[in-house]
């Protein structure tokens, strides 16, 4: 614990810090450009010039480590000087282009040339141009503002782990680039981020909007599982941008491109009006005449001739009110999970909460020292928990084994296996793999949604309880068994209980159901993954299908009627994260139209049905959530689930795991609407789509 | 290990010869297991002569795969140093030093002598693909100044006249003859020597020193290098 005098303040700091670090906790500013403290250390900007006792010259605050009895000046005019000369320094190439410059308003060296710098400059000569570099889609380049702080060559190797940019020539000739390639990383938007300046900017956002004019709204992210915090930006009814927001227990201060970019797919194919199918087609109608039309259908039908499927981007108020509405009808067949994973397999109750949940926490793969991930892609699924896989690598001493189709996840894996024969044989003692779990004191799983959305689902996820259970992985502060899940609804979905109550059908119970005749009326809540030609061709032949969401896509191709509801930055809605925290998703702008927050369209439908809902507003709908289940009162806490048994017993599937995200880019409705997305996959293509085409279809 | 994701290096039909591979695989014997990387600026050079001295983007991903390093990080060392070339160069190379002591002693007389000779500004090449003239920084040799260097090789004490004779029989498909272009072995005094022209009285003999080393004034046994050309 060393022990420094900062601007004649005595302050004790722990070991390990350097003296920026120490100043800030000594509530000192030091300005700054290339370093940032989740990246290594670069000293090159010499912004953070401090005095040190009896150095002869200023030191880089940033590179210097705390050492006891220092004395630290920050406010002497030699510091000052330094600050100005580097300021100038820096200048000097800068162009004085900030009105036309999307960084303008939110620049650290705007900022910071404001607090620290001269009004004027001394320079006379000609500046230095650079020619635009090309870094795909998403990232705009301006390199002649660049300052080569080279934060984006450290994000990129250390956190993405895509070793792609680099810094070309050298001296007043350094150019960054990455060769004139897309960076191949979907992490790539948080490079927009750690630029200092506006030499890398958002594509798609360039020049639509400047940042002081923006409504900020905190709220999370439904795009995946991971519940990324975002920030959402909008002007008016659009949503102009997303931005990462700080949560260290889940994506610290990152965000998957996805998340980032996909938005503007919310101003595009959106359901703004009920539409009810006549004469086989769809035509727009009045809300009573859509609910009338329901109501119509639904008159003396038997309850157990109706199913309802929510699907992967749910708020958990809907989903609820939709399962009352259900109960209310008199349908067990329910089902959240549209994949078809054999999780919380028990009917009539989602079993053991630890055995559908992240358990081991994002924050807690920093403390496992070993890894097995099993027919999961995370750097597909979840991109943020595949940054903390790697975070954990780099700490050293990780061993990452997979088994499931191989990947590329930026740190090195052991590929064992394809299926679950592997598993098998791994869960029995044999092979290389099971020494490094028994020699491991805090060993992970990682169950993907490809090793459980198949027939053997039940199986493999037995399978993989036992497994957990032979190598220790549960333990009084530790539990190592994970299931990944790649939407943003299913957790919620299984923690409600949207899940077939007794007799009741699963999803692929309803299907059939469909083809048998059992099934007459199926209400998609936002689900748009399942094959909808298992649904009929027409009311007439197949399922009278009620679609309930936000987007045209496949379900509301299929669907006789279309309720709009509201997209996840239009309501206030309830996410449980695959580590089963409970977050709230804010509204930012009102739905389009004649479109609804979902939970309210149900409880309007109820009424119209005669099986009045009785909640009238979020509050008393919130107070029933937390009656059906009590975790969702623990807003952003995450509390250990209790271990029990799960899974089913069963004979195994010899065929091998498959990819649960084929197009990264593409995996709900938001992000087929929207054009960034759309050149994404195009650039990115079936590279990183694997073997698959996508399902741009 | 790979630690991070990139793309491999295309390498075209750039491969080392079968010699070069040898000294590549030896060149990366001098540093530990895994740290193979070191080796990165040995195989540029490799690759750079075996490349009619330039490195081609074949030829720097080539030396990438090879190292099982990120072409980027490659790019980065081969576009950092100076003498790694990144665009075709002439057969010859013709490097003029410009820093104050070779200009002092007339640099600038050289380049010149060099564009009418050639017929080439700076960073050019003769169209038969014999001579790129570029003038670099200091090459460390300034008690010869000026200096110019000419492939691997340094020619001194240069006059525009010598120069041009250099270049005439480098045209003429001769050999030249490298080092001081005035006769004088490596850095000694021009015309002789200027201090210490007297013996210094001899100091004891320390105890212990069996074998006295040279006097100074004992005859020189002329050196490796010895000057030719009838100029001289």
């Amino acid at each position: 614990m060393p022990k420094l005098t900062i601007d004649g303040k005595e302050i004790e700091v722990p070991g390990g810090l350097t003296v920026l670090q120490a100043c800030e906790l000594a509530g000192v500013e030091i300005p700054r450009f290339c370093y940032h403290e989740r990246l290594s250390v670069a000293g090159n900007c010499r912004m953070c010039l401090v005095e040190m006792g009896q150095a002869p010259k200023p030191i880089a605050s940033c590179a210097m480590p705390a050492g006891d009895g220092m004395v630290i000046r920050t406010d002497t005019p030699v510091v000052k000087k330094a600050r100005q000369g580097v300021m100038e320094f820096l200048l000097i190439n800068h162009p004085l282009d900030c009105p036309i410059c999307d960084q303008g308003g939110e620049c650290d060296l705007q900022d910071q040339a404001m607090a620290f710098g001269v009004d004027h400059s001394r320079y006379q000569e000609n500046k230095r141009a650079v020619p635009e570099k090309y870094m795909g889609p998403l990232i705009k380049t301006i390199m002649t503002r660049c300052i080569h702080c080279t934060r984006c060559i450290r994000f990129a190797t250390e956190i993405a782990g895509v070793e792609e940019m680099g810094a070309l020539n050298r001296g007043g000739h350094v150019e960054i680039t990455t060769l004139e390639k897309a960076i191949d990383s979907e992490l790539s938007g948080n490079l927009i981020d750690v630029c200092p300046v506006g030499a890398l900017t958002s594509r798609p956002y360039a020049f639509t909007a400047r940042s002081w004019e923006l409504r900020k709204t905190n709220s999370v992210d439904a795009l995946d599982a991971v519940g990324s915090n975002i920030r959402v930006d909008a002007r008016g009814r659009e949503v102009m941008r997303v931005l990462p927001r700080l949560h260290e227990d889940v994506n610290e201060e990152w965000i998957s491109d996805k998340t980032r970019y996909a938005c503007d797919g919310l101003a595009r194919q959106r359901l703004d009006r009920p539409y009810l199918r006549k004469d086989g087609r769809l035509r727009p109608v009045s809300w009573d005449e859509a609910f009338r039309a329901i109501a119509a259908r639904l008159d003396g039908l038997d309850g157990g001739k109706i199913a309802a499927l929510a699907g992967d981007l749910c708020d958990a108020e809907s989903m609820l009110a939709l399962k009352d509405l259900m109960a209310a009808l008199g349908s067990p067949h329910l089902d959240c999970r549209q994949d078809g994973a054999k999780i919380g397999a028990k009917i009539g109750g989602a079993g053991p909460r630890a055995g559908y949940l992240f358990n081991t926490t994002i924050a807690g793969i920093e403390r496992a020292d070993a890894a097995l991930l099993v027919g999961t892609n995370p750097r597909h699924e979840a991109t943020l928990v595949n940054a903390r896989l790697r975070k954990r690598f780099l700490m050293g001493g990780f061993r990452v084994g997979l088994i499931g189709a191989p990947c590329d996840l930026s740190y090195p894996v052991d590929t064992l296996g394809a299926g679950p024969e592997t598993l098998s044989e791994l869960a029995a003692g044999t092979g290389a793999f099971a020494e490094v779990l028994t020699a491991a004191e805090r060993p992970m799983i990682v169950l993907g949604m490809a090793a459980l959305a198949r027939p053997d689902g039940a199986a493999v996820l037995h399978l993989a309880r036992a497994l957990a259970e032979k190598f220790g992985m549960i333990g009084e502060d530790w539990n190592g068994f994970n299931l990944l899940h790649g939407a943003a609804a299913r957790v919620g979905g299984l923690d409600l209980g949207f899940l077939p109550g007794d007799g009741g059908r699963d999803r692929d119970g309803i299907l059939d159901g469909v083809h048998g005749g059992d099934i007459e009326v199926v209400y998609l809540l936002g689900a748009d993954e399942i094959d909808m030609a298992r649904l009929g061709p027409n009311a007439q032949e197949g399922a009278f299908v009620i679609y309930q969401g936000h987007h045209g896509d496949a379900g509301a191709h299929r669907a006789d009627v279309i309720l709009p509801g509201a997209a996840y930055t239009e309501k206030n809605g309830t996410y449980v994260n695959t580590e089963g925290r409970v977050q709230l998703g804010r509204l930012a702008v009102s739905p389009p139209g004649e479109a609804r927050a979902d939970w309210t369209i149900l409880r309007a439908l109820s009424e119209v049905v005669g099986q009045r809902l009785p909640y009238d507003d979020l509050g008393a709908l919130r107070q029933r959530l937390v009656a059906v289940n009590p975790v969702f009162a623990a807003v952003d806490r995450v509390e250990a689930a209790p271990w029990g048994e799960f899974g089913e017993q069963g004979k195994l599937d010899g065929a091998p795991f498959g990819v649960a995200v084929e197009n990264y880019y593409m995996t709900d409705p938001i992000s087929r609407a929207s054009e960034t997305m759309a050149s994404c996959a195009e650039v990115f293509g079936s590279g990183r789509a694997g073997e698959a085409t996508g399902t741009d279809g | 290990m790979k630690v991070t994701s990139y793309r491999a290096g295309e390498a075209g039909d750039f491969a080392f010869t079968e010699d070069n591979a040898k000294r590549a695989a030896a060149a990366v014997t001098h540093y530990p297991e895994g740290r193979q990387a070191s080796a990165v600026m040995a195989l540029l050079d490799l690759a750079q002569r075996q490349n009619d001295g330039w490195l081609s983007p074949e030829a720097i991903e080539y030396v990438a795969n090879t190292l099982e390093m990120a072409p980027i990080r490659v790019y980065e060392v081969a576009s950092f140093y100076s003498m790694y070339n990144t665009k075709p160069v002439g057969r010859h190379l013709v490097q003029v030093c410009r820093t104050t002591p070779c200009w002092l002693r007339g640099a600038a007389g050289l380049t010149d002598t060099c564009r009418d000779q050639l017929g080439i500004g700076l960073g050019e090449t003769t169209g038969d693909g014999q001579f790129t003239l570029v003038e670099v920084e200091c090459l460390g040799a300034c008690a010869n100044a000026p200096v110019v260097q000419i492939g691997d090789d340094y020619y001194e004490d240069l006059s525009p006249e010598r120069l041009s004779a250099l270049l005439g029989d480098l045209k003429a498909g001769k050999e030249i003859a490298a080092g001081s272009q005035t006769g004088r072995q490596s850095s000694m005094p021009d015309g002789g020597a200027v201090t210490l022209t007297e013996l210094p009285e001899r100091a004891p003999a320390e105890p212990g020193r069996a074998v006295p080393g040279p006097e100074f004034g004992d005859p020189v046994s002329p050196g490796p290098v010895s000057p030719s050309g009838e100029g001289a």
